[in-house]
């Protein structure tokens, strides 16, 4: 009895007002989100030059400023232009030669057992710590960060692409040699669609990687983009603009990562469906 | 020519162990098994007993590990294209639609698109599966996938049909429906047909010969002739005299494996 007359209010109460601050509407959230950026800005505003020094934390402003001036001046797009050229060159480089030299080793015991040991040296390999050989061999240009973000990319590509040919459905190749399909059929019609899932995985979390390779590179040997921006900042001690550059960086971040959604809606519409 | 390989599918002391590292798993002890043209043989058997190894050493899948397998009068020594296999297990490719996996055999051995869609249609309207060209097997019923792979088999007309449980997962009037289909083409094309099941009424009704075998390993242990007369009537065959004496023979040997099973 106790129970039932309890449960009236209760729910009416839930109508009215969310239970918990999880629940908040998308909008109420948003609010939350803005009001939480100011907070930020402001006390960094008052900490700036306060508790802590300036020369470690710059002033919200002053970036502000920077990236205005950066902005009108062209020098925000043009770094940013160089950054995302290396990123977009090194990842279409590094996942199709991943691409390839997956399935290659996926379908050819031989091979992948022949060049396993080496394989498993350069992944043990932090790829940054092969920069100054690309810098010896491509230069002090787009080349060498190109270079370094490839690498991050295929081995990504490569694992996933050599994974999903090796974890193809055994019982899906029997049925399509029963069939009388020619092993090229096989790869075709079977092994090639039954791993893009894994292909697109490999993509899809190679992008920040590509990104990475990139600014690295630019940080240690380019006078061009976004990671040389901060790093001349850094050297020169101008906290804002490392700060104006970091801002930059996340930006691209952001855009790529969005685009990755885009083109995830794109493909595979018999997984779709099935969701 | 010996003349015991004059059957058009002989299995001779066949075994079958899996190892995997120090772990051996004895799937078939020692089979000898002959199957005559346009027979239809029904193999039963407590679930798990090596019965799909059976089919599938015969598909040529599998290599036995001792004995020899013949088809046609010649050893299998890889894939055997002359059967058309369904599995137990789903082998739809999940990233077709419905009208695309049934014609892929067809698209291998090359037939124009417009052709094989025209010879799938016919099949996917059999199977009742009209109006679901067009979805992915993730979209259909456990059933309707089923009919769907029997579909994909059926098309390309393999003169020998491998069949693992094939009706399984369907409810009981399906089921009749599909086995009335089955016999009507098999009037028709006169295959040779070898089904594992372990449903009896099933194997009665469609088989000229059914096979019991044991617990794993598999062993035959009982043979029964189904001299039941063709073409047989699906639905009223159950209830004749000769139907249940027949059923009821080799329930008796089906019973004492279950039996064992259990205890």
């Amino acid at each position: 009895m106790n129970a039932v007359t309890n449960s009236v209010p209760n729910s009416a109460r839930k109508r009215t007002r969310p239970r918990s601050l999880g629940d908040v509407s998308g909008m109420a959230m948003l609010a939350f989100q803005v009001a939480f950026g100011l907070l930020f800005l402001f006390v960094w505003h008052l900490a700036s030059g306060t508790v802590i020094s300036d020369f470690y934390v710059s002033h919200p402003l002053t970036v502000g400023r920077r990236l205005a001036e950066w902005i009108l001046d062209g020098t925000l797009i043009r770094h940013a232009w160089a950054t995302t050229y290396a990123t977009v060159l090194g990842f279409l480089i590094g996942s199709v030669i991943g691409c390839v030299l997956g399935f290659w080793l996926g379908l050819s015991e031989f091979t992948s057992r022949l060049l396993n040991p080496f394989l498993l040296f350069f992944y043990a390999l932090p790829k940054p710590a092969l920069a100054p050989l690309f810098i010896l061999w491509f230069g002090f240009g787009a080349g060498s960060k190109v270079a370094l973000a490839s690498l991050l990319v295929f081995f990504l590509v490569f694992y996933n692409t050599y994974t999903g040919v090796r974890e193809v459905d055994r019982d899906l190749v029997d049925t399509a040699r029963l069939m009388k399909a020619s092993r090229w059929q096989i790869v075709f019609k079977v092994i090639i669609p039954a791993t893009t899932s894994w292909v697109f995985a490999g993509l899809q979390i190679s992008v920040p990687f590509a990104l990475i390779g990139a600014i690295v590179g630019e940080m240690l040997a380019s006078n061009q983009g976004l990671g040389y921006l901060i790093h001349l900042a850094g050297a020169e001690f101008d906290t804002a603009a490392v700060f104006a550059g970091l801002i930059a960086i996340a930006f691209l971040g952001i855009v790529l990562n969005k685009l990755i959604d885009i083109s995830k809606a794109g493909v595979q519409p018999w997984k779709a469906i099935s969701k | 020519m010996r003349a015991r390989r004059a059957a058009f599918i002989a299995l001779e002391g066949l075994r079958k162990t899996f190892s995997r590292e120090n772990e051996h798993v004895e799937a078939v002890a020692s089979v000898d098994l002959e199957i005559e043209r346009e027979e239809i043989v029904a193999l039963i058997g407590p679930s798990g007993c090596g019965k799909s190894t059976l089919l599938h050493v015969i598909a040529g899948l599998y290599e036995p590990t001792a004995g020899r397998v013949f088809y046609g009068g010649a050893e299998v020594t890889s894939v055997n294209t002359a059967v058309g296999y369904m599995t137990q297990k789903e082998t739809l490719l999940p990233w077709r639609t419905v009208q695309d996996n049934i014609a892929l055999p067809l698209e291998i051995t090359g037939v124009s698109k417009k052709e094989r869609f025209q010879r799938a249609q016919h099949f996917i309207d059999q199977m009742g599966l009209s109006g679901f060209e067009r979805r992915y097997p993730s979209e259909l019923s456990g059933g309707m996938r089923k009919r769907a792979a029997l579909a994909r088999m059926l098309l390309y007309s393999p003169e020998t049909l491998l069949l693992d449980e094939p009706f399984g997962a369907l409810d009981a009037q399906l089921k009749i429906a599909m086995h009335e289909l089955l016999l009507g083409l098999y009037e028709k094309h006169r295959q040779t047909i070898v089904l594992v099941t372990h449903d009896l009424m099933e194997a009665v009704t469609l088989a000229d010969r059914v096979i019991v075998l044991t617990n794993r390993p598999a062993r035959v242990t009982f043979m029964q002739h189904i001299p039941l007369p063709r073409p047989r009537d699906v639905h009223n065959i159950r209830f004749t005299n000769k139907f249940k004496e027949l059923y009821d023979v080799v329930w008796e040997r089906l019973r004492s494996q279950y039996l064992e099973e259990r205890l």
